[in-house]
């Protein structure tokens, strides 16, 4: 029986790839443990290797294809005499690729997710500051981010980037793409490992007037920072009087990915926005995270700029202008509704706008609200919706306890509690380290099904 | 800048960088290679500046001919050579089975120590079996040498009703505190100093047995390698530091992490502490280093760092690709050589092994793996399952289950 080989995913984030070469050719027998074909995806080049064994009948991706999605039929393996026109092949064999229960990423809630489509473009509604027609871009985040670097780095040459692997290695998540070529290793520069230094580093390289961009592979590993980021970074101006700023951004991916573990899930939303004296931003659109990191470079404050490693590769509408600025602690209303207000940012809105939908579908209207940035919350436009809709609902990734989500009740119990006509319900993670085993990380990470069970309780129902 | 007049030249900034990158050819004639058996060897309570050459010098003691020279000859007995030969030859058919189990799906990740095998199964050996292990991610070996069931690591890997560790690790992050071998961090560097805490601490209560950890170049740029050097050395802890100098932490070549300078090894010396400096593939050399340190430390005579200088072979796991930043098939070339074939020779040298019975010996290693990849994945895999069950997942948060965790397992249904 012919059996389809299929695209391997190299990690369980991975949604697509580029096929760079056939090793073997049609007619070829391949043994088991045979190196088939190379394939590149935007971390690594890795071999295909053969499972079964037979003779390669028929290549179904020429080599130089583009962003082949992962689990999508590459080549078909016959057995002896078998014709590779017949019948496709019944039952596809992922034997060769993460099979479709791994592909599919980490947080299946998210919309990236059918193993073999590349993750969808997401329609979010402009920011109202984007002139009238505008022309818009398709970019991921990922490229979003990058090209916001960039812009920066030309437009001022106190700008700089530095971090483990952002120079040669183009950023462990390729977040720093082709910066070293263009800015050389003055500016792109890769740092020994040890965050508490580097971070230190930056503190004292922006108390001199440059302004640093400090990239973590992860927040989670910036835990051992988070002395220079507090005590030094966001008091300094403080105790110097007023003399000595600190114009420095601390980006990377925060909160959960997929199959990470307990010390790399971490969401530090709630964390940094106890903190006096920073700023702290945490984007969901490509749109937003080019303006706001725009922003954050030029704030003359320290800034915490919290990305999501899940919607790096998630594409959006950009509005193509020279400078796209966005204002930090403005909210976004990213669907109007009368019904709930959903409080959502980063990627608790795929959970927040997914459930929005199906609410949709049952007659309720949920006005979503995408923070976008954490401190200073626009509490002012979540007052607004729950004056009209007199329901809240807040969903975040992190824990409950202490969490974002506890501060915006606090708010509204001191500043809409006459507006409110239900108790205003957290959705969050569950109170326990982030397991490894996909089906227990699912269940310890927020569900669409879960915002949807919560704005029930809230709106009786 | 000031306006004083000035004929000097403007300040310029240095960035390291490695001789050799992708296009290059391989070449590590810049490496000064010194001979084996030329270091002394100091009695164990040598004062630590009687290691001053040590530090800055590689100790070797297998040459060219496979024979074993000089004062650091540990002179082990056939038997025991032959039993690290198998562990290392176990420790490699194992990570080929690993990472072809990844690209097949049954696991999300993996790290090979290829290359370096030496490290971990010299050190066990040299070890005792009730010495605590703080490890990183790159000894594996210590468990194979320790005779932990393969089984069980593979488990752990798959994340599969097998694993001891309840679906909560990510791959290759074992933990059997049976076979002396913590729970590996993913925050690098942080076992150092918890090896010193746990030396004093048996220190403390007057125990016999020491602890040994191990940090890759790259990360003795954490504070915590420093912080662990002072306690150490304050306190006379019983411990032995092992760098692994491999050259390369991902992309960062070990000059990023301060290897241009000096040498890992000499670092141990401004904090008082003998040192030394181990050609990492050399087994008898880094059984010998390793026992002096042992009994050095067992013997109230404080902490040693040893650098094993060595070369990662392979990537630094299956997610990443070193031919984007150094030279493809620079491992080939290395110039001490693969640590399996140098112990092969050797063997072979004085008539204790045959070709015939290496090839016989890789071939039983590698059923071995197989006979018990087929135990574990009988168990499951990460993409077959079945997993853990969701009820477990709030067990160990606390000792006791506290009532809202009770409360959340209950809304969960499970």
């Amino acid at each position: 029986m012919p059996i389809d080989i299929l695209m391997p995913a190299l990690s369980p984030t991975m949604e697509k790839g580029n096929l760079a070469k056939w090793v073997k050719k049609v007619g070829d027998t391949v043994k088991s443990g045979d190196i088939i074909a190379e394939i590149e995806t935007d971390k690594a080049t890795m071999e295909v290797e053969a499972v079964d064994e037979g003779i390669l009948g028929k290549i179904l991706v020429p080599e130089g294809t583009q962003d082949v999605a992962v689990n999508t039929p590459i080549a078909v393996i016959l057995a002896e005499g078998e014709d590779a026109n017949a019948a496709p092949a019944p039952q596809q064999k992922a034997a060769e690729s993460a099979p479709p229960a791994v592909a599919a990423p980490a947080a299946p809630q998210t919309p990236a997710p059918s193993a073999v489509a590349a993750p969808p473009v997401v329609a979010v509604q402009p920011d109202p500051d984007v002139p009238a027609g505008t022309e818009f871009v398709t970019m991921t985040v990922r490229e979003a981010l990058r090209d916001a670097m960039a812009e920066e780095m030309r437009r001022d040459g106190d700008v700089f980037v530095m971090g483990e692997e952002v120079a040669e290695y183009q950023g462990a998540y390729k977040i720093t793409q082709g910066l070293l070529q263009e800015f050389g290793p003055k500016r792109v520069v890769d740092t020994p490992i040890t965050e508490h230094g580097f971070a230190g580093l930056g503190v004292g390289a922006a108390m001199a007037g440059l302004k640093p961009i400090v990239e973590f592979m992860t927040f989670n590993f910036a835990m051992q920072a988070i002395d220079q980021i507090i005590n030094s970074a966001a008091k300094t101006l403080y105790m110097s009087g007023g003399q000595v700023h600190c114009s420095i951004v601390f980006r990377g991916p925060n909160g959960a990915a997929a199959r990470v573990g307990a010390q790399h899930s971490q969401d530090y939303a709630s964390w940094y926005s106890h903190i006096p004296g920073l700023k702290v931003i945490a984007p969901y659109s490509a749109a937003d995270a080019k303006g706001l990191l725009k922003a954050a470079i030029r704030d003359p404050n320290p800034i915490i700029f919290l990305e999501n490693e899940i919607l790096y590769g998630h594409s959006f509408e950009v509005p193509k202008l020279d400078d796209y600025v966005l204002p930090i602690g403005k909210a976004r209303i990213a669907r109007s509704g009368k019904d709930v207000t959903l409080v959502s940012w980063s990627i608790g809105m795929t959970y927040a706008l997914k459930a929005a939908d199906e609410l949709a579908k049952q007659g309720i209207e949920a006005e979503v609200i995408d923070l976008r940035t954490i401190r200073p919350m626009d509490v002012p436009a979540i007052i607004e919706s729950v004056k009209k809709t007199g329901r809240c609902v807040t969903v975040e990734e992190g824990w409950p306890q202490s969490g974002v989500g506890a501060e915006i009740v606090a708010q509204l119990m001191e500043k809409a509690f006459d507006y409110l006509d239900a108790p205003v319900l957290r959705v969050t993670g569950k109170d326990v380290p982030m397991p490894y085993a996909a089906n227990l990380e699912k269940l310890a990470l927020p569900s669409v099904a879960d915002v949807i069970e919560a704005v029930k309780a809230v709106t009786y129902r | 800048m000031t306006d004083a007049p000035r004929n000097l030249p403007r300040l310029a900034l240095y960035i390291p960088e490695p001789a050799r990158r992708p296009g290059d050819a391989p070449d590590f004639s810049g490496l000064a290679i010194p001979e084996p058996g030329a270091l002394p060897r100091p009695d164990i309570d040598a004062p630590a500046e009687a290691t001053r050459e040590l530090a800055y010098g590689l100790i070797r003691v297998l040459d060219g001919d496979g024979r074993a020279v000089g004062p650091w000859d540990p002179r082990l007995d056939p038997q025991t050579l032959r039993r690290g030969l198998r562990a290392m030859v176990l420790t490699r058919a194992y990570d080929e089975r690993m990472v072809r189990a990844q690209r097949q799906g049954k696991t999300s990740f993996y790290m090979k120590c290829t290359g370096e095998e030496a490290v971990a199964v010299a050190q066990a050996l040299a070890l005792n079996r009730e010495d605590m292990c703080f490890p990183t991610y790159r000894q594996q070996g210590l468990l194979v040498a320790r005779d932990w069931p393969l089984a069980d690591m593979m488990c752990q890997v798959y994340s599969n009703a097998g694993d001891r560790l309840k679906g909560r690790q990510m791959p290759v992050f074992y933990s059997s505190k049976e076979a002396g071998f913590f729970s590996i961090s993913g925050n690098l560097g942080t076992q150092y100093s918890q090896a010193v805490g746990w030396a004093m601490a048996s220190a403390y209560k007057g125990d016999d047995r020491i602890a040994a950890a191990w940090v890759g170049d790259g990360a003795t740029a954490e504070g915590d390698f420093h912080h662990a050097l002072t306690f150490a050395s304050v306190y006379r802890a019983p411990v032995v530091l092992n760098v692994v100098n491999n050259q390369w932490a991902i992309s960062s070549f070990q000059g990023i992490a301060g290897g241009e300078a000096t040498t890992f090894a000499a670092r141990g010396l401004g904090f008082g502490m003998p040192a030394l400096r181990v050609d990492g593939n050399d087994f008898l050399a880094v059984y010998a280093a390793t026992r002096w340190a042992a009994d050095r430390a067992r013997t109230n005579g404080g902490p040693t760092l040893i650098e094993l200088f060595t070369y990662r072979a392979s990537a630094h796991s299956t997610s990443d690709d070193p031919s984007k930043y150094r030279p493809a098939g620079e491992e080939s070339l290395w110039p001490l050589g693969d640590p399996i074939d140098r112990l092969r020779d050797h063997l072979v040298a004085i008539g204790e092994w045959s070709a015939e019975r290496h090839a016989a010996l890789e071939e039983e290693m590698r059923e071995e793996v197989r006979r018990a990849g087929q135990e574990a994945e009988a168990l499951g895999t990460l993409g077959t399952g079945p997993a853990h069950s969701p009820a477990t997942m709030f067990d160990d948060v606390f000792k006791e289950m506290p009532w809202h965790l009770r409360r959340q397992r209950q809304e969960l249904g499970v």
